[in-house]
């Protein structure tokens, strides 16, 4: 076989990492070509294409011609009190679940690693949510939160806390906390088996030898254990705010955005402008703003996590 | 170390909290899809039915909507579980085994495509099939699919691929058997195991996959079951409760079966590439 010039030209252990497939390229592209397609064509066009879209007057309809526009789906965007509002509630169920999520997470994490009986009953569950639709687990929650023949008003019932049902996803005061339970349930599974995993990743002997030192539990806590898993923290939690911030079908089932627009995530108010008004620009410029909402946090979240590190 | 005896009682009281909050959900669903109309509507209801019934299931049996929906499920999570694994296995050798470019642009890629919202990706994908004429169809719906649960299978793969030996591949070469030989007769074989999780894996996200499926299809007789599920919620579920959570409970099966054999694939999958399905 035909050793890349460039390849002969670095140390040796480059140079068989370097070997078989990258030293054949035209083999190479072979393997790739088949999903390099199918990505091209269905993600990587339509995002840019999307992109674009933010930047035209186009709507939905058979050969609709549409031109470039500038800014003016922007300058709209700021007169619309619905995108205010929708952003708002975006980051503000982003920033909850997330947080909620994490410190939930975490306890469990702990908890499953401390050598507890009632795993075998813990740690499916755990992950269960996670496998299911989120359509199903919306009809799970709607089920529970039923003002009249869920488990949460009969619970409060017998209780004698209420005489009269709460209509939770109907509230304009409740709905809003009620999905947010609801995201959480559904996303603690993969923050839990990834705060998990890098638990286990701590070394032992590092807690033996601080509890010998006489630490406390949350001594060896701060001292050990979260400077271990600290970078995975770090990681599923940025993970976790895009996904929370970009989530549709949870919230679309279990309210539509309703009461009165409380739960109306930026993705539902998106989805609504495309498909129920038509307004491709529109909802694409919207798509735009999210991008660049999402990627500000990351930065600032980035940079304070940077600093951090840098003083430890 | 052994911690001390009130620091356990805190831990298990803690635990069985968590235990509540995860289960029971999925312990009234169940209750519900099994308890008769008059039990659904009491103002305090039972934990468990007190008659067992499966009234609920031949209601939503009943409905031909339900079979169907179930089955064109079916066939778009297998087409999409066969589909993506054999277009991602020859690629994820790619990925695992070179150091070169396509490395990190591709792994670069799978990120970036985490930020954006699918609202920016599905609108051009809408006109793009619609021009294709694949709107309304499986086979537009199988398209997008296959491409949205191919950067998990790649990571999943190329992490299996990563894990075999490559002197099994250089022992092989040096005694004269050609490229496409060692492929099939050393890789494959080894990849196994991970092929079978990534079936299951792309299978799983394309049966529990709504967004996409929301768009693109409108007939009715074309809906996937959380299509119909979601209608349902819309239109009457919430006054026919029980056939609703039965239904609900048929749909869940297939995803939770599959998870539970996966289970420890998985875990080991996301610890490589930390993607959600």
């Amino acid at each position: 076989m035909a050793q890349n010039p460039v390849a002969l030209a670095r140390p040796r252990r480059r140079q068989s990492e370097l070997r078989a497939p990258a030293s054949n390229s035209r083999g190479m592209w072979l393997l790739l070509v088949p999903s390099l397609i199918p990505v091209v064509v269905f993600s990587v066009y339509p995002l840019v294409n999307g992109v674009w879209l933010g930047f035209t007057d186009a709507r939905a309809g058979r050969n609709v011609q549409f031109s470039f526009n500038g800014f003016d789906n922007y300058v709209k965007m700021l007169k619309d009190e619905l995108f205010w509002s929708s952003f708002q509630i975006g980051l503000v169920w982003a920033f909850s679940v997330t947080a909620i999520q994490f410190l939930l997470a975490l306890g469990l994490a702990l908890l499953l690693n401390s050598g507890l009986k009632l795993q075998w009953l813990a740690r499916p569950l755990a992950l269960v949510p996670w496998a299911m639709p989120s359509v199903i687990v919306a009809i799970l929650w709607k089920l529970i939160y039923h003002p009249d023949a869920g488990i949460l008003n009969g619970m409060l019932h017998s209780l004698g806390l209420i005489t009269d049902s709460i209509n939770w996803l109907g509230s304009f005061e409740l709905a809003l906390p009620a999905v947010i339970i609801v995201g959480v349930w559904a996303g603690m599974p993969q923050t839990t088996v990834t705060l998990l995993a890098a638990l286990q990743g701590t070394p032992a002997e590092l807690h033996e030898a601080a509890s010998l030192d006489g630490a406390g539990a949350w001594r060896r806590f701060t001292a050990v254990t979260w400077p271990s898993i600290a970078p995975v923290a770090f990681a599923i939690t940025a993970l976790d705010f895009i996904w929370n911030f970009n989530s549709f079908g949870l919230v679309f089932v279990l309210t539509d955005g309703g009461p009165g627009g409380r739960t109306l995530l930026p993705m539902l108010f998106a989805y609504q402008r495309a498909f129920g008004n038509g307004e491709f620009g529109y909802a694409s410029a919207l798509g735009n703003v999210m991008v660049i909402v999402i990627l500000a946090i990351l930065g600032l979240y980035l940079r304070r996590q940077l600093r951090s590190a840098a003083r430890a | 170390m052994k911690p001390k005896t009130g620091t356990r009682i805190a831990q298990y009281i803690a635990l069985g909290a968590y235990i509540i909050f995860l289960g029971f959900p999925l312990l009234w669903l169940f209750s519900t899809a099994f308890k008769s109309p008059p039990e659904l509507t009491k103002l305090i209801p039972t934990i468990l039915p007190v008659n067992w019934t499966l009234e609920n299931f031949h209601i939503a049996f009943g409905q031909s909507n339900l079979f169907l929906a179930l089955r064109n499920s079916f066939i778009v999570a297998t087409a999409t579980a066969i589909i993506t694994t054999l277009i991602s296995a020859p690629a994820s050798y790619v990925l695992a085994r070179s150091r070169s470019r396509v490395r990190t642009v591709s792994i670069g890629w799978i990120l970036v495509s985490q930020v954006f919202p699918f609202v920016l990706i599905v609108i051009p994908v809408f006109i793009l099939l619609k021009n294709l004429g694949l709107i309304n169809t499986l086979v537009g719906v199988i398209l997008v699919y296959v491409v949205w649960a191919l950067p998990f299978t790649l990571w999943m793969l190329q992490s299996y691929i990563a894990a075999i030996p490559r002197e099994l591949e250089e022992a092989a070469e040096t005694d004269g058997a050609s490229r496409a030989v060692v492929l099939w007769r050393i890789i494959f074989p080894l990849l196994a195991p991970g092929v079978v999780a990534t079936i299951m894996f792309s299978f799983i996200s394309a049966w529990n996959e709504f967004f996409f499926a929301l768009v693109i299809i409108q007939d009715p007789a074309l809906e996937t079951a959380p299509l119909l599920l979601a209608r349902y919620v819309g239109a009457e579920g919430l006054v026919n409760l029980g056939p609703l959570a039965a239904t609900a409970l048929i749909t869940t099966l297939p995803s939770l079966l599959v998870f539970a054999i996966i289970q420890r694939k998985l875990v080991s999958g996301l610890l490589a590439g930390s993607i959600k399905g």
